[in-house]
């Protein structure tokens, strides 16, 4: 039944990534320094009842880590998707105002995404020096493109409309025309851009994480964890990498749900 | 005085839409201007009220081009009013975006107090039209292209909206293009008629 009504549906989503949001904040709280504390006597030890996800090799639990984790993930991947978004509208209300403009973003917008995603990520995390502000503006600087290419296009199939012309004719400024009669068109738009850049921005900041140019090896990141799984892989101590890469894929999945959802629905 | 001065415009090169096309209108005349589908009558309005650039000829308004800025002197009244307004927002905020029309002046067009509350969808195309309308008549405006506007309105308020219309524009001296492939309206509402055909246009006697 759900299948058929895709308000439910998003409504349906909307509750479970909110579900999962509350939970990550909540066990910020919770947690205090237990994804740091070390056990000497208890390193390595498979999953038990005792521990949940296992620990690792200095004996921290590992639910704990990947829970810390993915919420700085969240974070991270909340910021650099909203602020690539407010870069993909920029550029998009900028393209709406004249020609050259518009040629000026468009240039921007094909140079950009010619280039490969991750080489780009590493230059400009390297540049920027490493940690999590450079993770989070080399997300965001890279991420924008096809949204403002979407958001582009629509502001000028909406330039065109009747009533925009004659809101100029009756004497609007371009300015006046763009937040009271474009921006607000676009907003939903936004919306269900930000939900899909998303999982883009957290996978990308694990990646970058993974190689060595994102977050420090002391926070306990997803992508460290997975760099330091890959350590001990070998050993047979699969624990390591499979949790935090589940909890990574669940949330990762989440939000693509909402996304696409919500497009459908509105 | 409104002068069209040898207009040609094309949309695919070498098809020409109108070819050295000459009109004028003066203040408060009623010009009507029929057509076959295709003919080029809108085309003829929207380069009248400065929504499309002609490639030769010039618009020219009491001696001077249209303005670039602020309320266009010209204002050009499309077919489909839904297409006209904000969807989102409220037939108050609509007819205020140009002016703040008085109580008697709502009346006169039959815009009723209780559709200023109403988002668009919620009124039919003839109150939707009369709004529009009485939007276009802001202060500052000193002729109207009526494209189509009646077409698809039941024949009473079609009169209504008209004998609205042609009041105010008696006031204020506005003069209007009528486009319409209704002859015995414009026989009606009109002093000079034309017909367009062949990217000429054409007096009616």
């Amino acid at each position: 039944m759900i299948r058929h009504q895709p308000r439910l549906r998003a409504l349906l989503s909307a509750g479970i990534t909110l579900l999962l949001i509350m939970g990550l904040i909540a066990s910020q709280w919770l947690l205090g320094d237990t994804p740091q504390q070390m056990q000497f006597d208890a390193r390595l030890a498979p999953p038990s009842l005792a521990h949940w996800f296992g620990t690792d090799a200095l004996g921290r639990e590992l639910w704990a880590r990947t829970l810390a984790g993915l919420s700085i993930s969240f974070w991270v991947g909340c910021l650099a998707a909203l602020l690539s978004t407010l870069i993909a509208l920029s550029l998009a209300a900028l393209a709406a105002l004249s020609r050259r403009l518009d040629a000026l973003v468009s240039l921007l917008i094909d140079t950009l995404l010619s280039v490969p995603h991750l080489i780009l990520l590493m230059l400009i995390a390297f540049a920027l020096g490493g940690g999590t502000q450079a993770v989070i503006i080399a997300v965001a600087a890279t991420h924008w493109p096809s949204l403002a290419r979407v958001l582009r296009a629509e502001l000028l199939h909406l330039r065109q409309a009747p009533y925009v012309r004659i809101s100029r004719a009756l004497g609007k400024s371009r300015w006046f025309v763009l937040h009271s009669h474009l921006l607000p068109h676009l907003l939903p738009h936004c919306l269900i851009g930000a939900l899909l850049l998303f999982p883009h921005a957290i996978l990308h900041e694990a990646a970058l994480t993974f190689l060595g140019f994102g977050l420090s090896p002391s926070q306990p990141a997803v992508g460290v964890l997975l760099a330091e799984a890959m350590r001990y892989l070998t050993g047979g101590y699969w624990w390591l990498g499979v949790f935090p890469g589940l909890g990574l894929l669940i949330m990762v999945l989440c939000f693509a749900r909402l996304g696409s959802n919500l497009r459908r629905a509105l | 005085m409104l002068n069209a001065h040898q207009l040609s415009f094309q949309f695919t090169a070498g098809v020409p839409l109108l070819q050295n096309v000459s009109l004028a209108i003066e203040a408060g005349q009623w010009v009507g201007l029929s057509g076959d589908s295709g003919a080029g009558k809108s085309t003829l309005g929207k380069l009248l009220a400065g929504y499309l650039t002609p490639h030769k000829g010039n618009v020219i308004l009491d001696n001077a081009t249209l303005p670039t800025s602020g309320v266009q002197p010209v204002q050009w009244l499309p077919q489909s009013p839904e297409l006209a307004v904000n969807p989102r927002w409220r037939v108050a905020k609509i007819l205020r975006e140009a002016w703040t029309p008085s109580e008697a002046q709502c009346q006169a067009f039959g815009v009723q107090p209780h559709w200023l509350s109403r988002f668009p969808h919620a009124l039919s195309g003839g109150e939707l039209q009369r709004v529009c309308v009485l939007r276009a008549l802001a202060p500052g405006v000193r002729f109207l292209v009526a494209d189509e506007i009646s077409t698809m309105l039941d024949p009473i308020t079609q009169v209504e909206l008209w004998q609205a219309l042609k009041q105010k524009a008696e006031q204020r001296r506005l003069g209007v293009l009528v486009i319409s492939h209704d002859t015995a309206l414009l026989k009606r509402l009109c002093t000079q008629r034309y017909h367009l055909s062949n990217a000429q246009l054409t007096p009616i006697s």
